[in-house]
């Protein structure tokens, strides 16, 4: 038995990193608007669980990785906003959340 | 930290499947409502994991702007655009399947091994600052993150207008390609789609 002082780090990192590819493939493969969105916000919190865990074993006198995370969540939360007041003007306009029918923007 | 380190790791253990079960819940569901009740699940279990790493402020910030605004705007968001819907199959899903498949797990393959075989230079004594952090974070925020936090607060008014612009439903007085009146009315009429899919 391995005598731990604490939970090492690479338990976090491993954790973020599979919630982080779980959010990729949930971005590719979902093909309702809301979901990518979900998506995102999953890869979002990946990557503050990242920046936590560095914050509190790397650099635990200045925390400057919780601040980061701070903003991360601040700049989530705005992302949310504007990204569901899009998916609700293109629902309006097409009448779908089916991604594979929005291609306003192909030539 | 005051917790013993067996209790550390269990509560470890069980804050972390419930994120990766949680999560793949979310992506893999096939109706959104439970995908979205357990997106909330998950941003509660990130945040116990927050208390766990003794940061208890960014913890409540997580609780309050995720699982209190964003999951709900998320069901708000549902509930307006929720249509049962036939999805047009698509002729090479199974391909597309694949390749997107062994993408993620190459790239989470490609992060676990930097994960193990990095040496990362950890300082001694670990989560030593504690209670203090809130405070510290505060520091942060007014010397030398100033510029950040102020700039931040400009972004939040833009998301806030963009949002309201974006789902206004009529913003100008007369259609642009009718010409006729546009009603202002609150109640939604089932109306001609401006962009219909023509193929």
């Amino acid at each position: 038995m391995m005598n731990l002082e604490s939970i090492p780090i690479q338990a976090f990192l491993i954790v973020s990193s599979a919630l982080f590819c779980i959010g990729i493939w949930g971005l590719l493969n979902s093909r309702n608007a809301v979901r990518v969105l979900m998506s995102i916000e999953l890869m979002l919190n990946a990557v503050n669980i990242n920046l936590m865990a560095f914050s509190s074993y790397v650099d635990n006198n200045l925390i400057q990785g919780q601040v980061f995370t701070i903003f991360v969540i601040t700049v989530a939360a705005a992302e949310a906003a504007v990204g569901l007041a899009i998916l609700l003007s293109l629902y309006r306009n097409r009448v779908t959340v089916d991604m594979e029918s929005f291609n306003l923007l192909k030539w | 930290m005051s917790i013993a380190i067996t209790t550390q790791i269990i509560c470890f253990s069980v804050l972390s499947l419930v994120i990766l079960i949680g999560a793949l819940g979310v992506v893999l569901l096939e109706s959104i409502v439970y995908s979205a009740f357990l997106l909330g699940g998950v941003f509660m279990s990130v945040a116990g994991l927050y208390l766990l790493l003794n940061a208890s402020f960014v913890a409540a910030a997580q609780v309050l702007v995720y699982v209190g605004a964003v999951n709900v705007l998320i069901i708000f968001a549902i509930m307006l655009v929720n249509k049962k819907e036939d999805l047009k199959p698509i002729s090479d899903i199974k391909s597309r399947r694949i390749i997107s498949t062994s993408i993620c797990l190459t790239l989470l393959s490609l992060l676990i091994r930097v994960d193990l075989t990095n040496v990362w230079r950890l300082s001694s004594p670990q989560n030593s600052i504690g209670e203090e952090s809130t405070i510290r974070i505060g520091e942060h925020l007014f010397s030398d993150y100033l510029l950040p936090f102020e700039v931040a607060s400009v972004l939040l008014l833009m998301a806030m207008i963009g949002a309201i612009v974006l789902a206004r439903r009529d913003v100008m007085s007369k259609d642009i390609s009718t010409g006729l009146p546009v009603d202002q009315e609150l109640i939604e009429k089932s109306s001609e789609p401006l962009l219909t899919n023509k193929n």
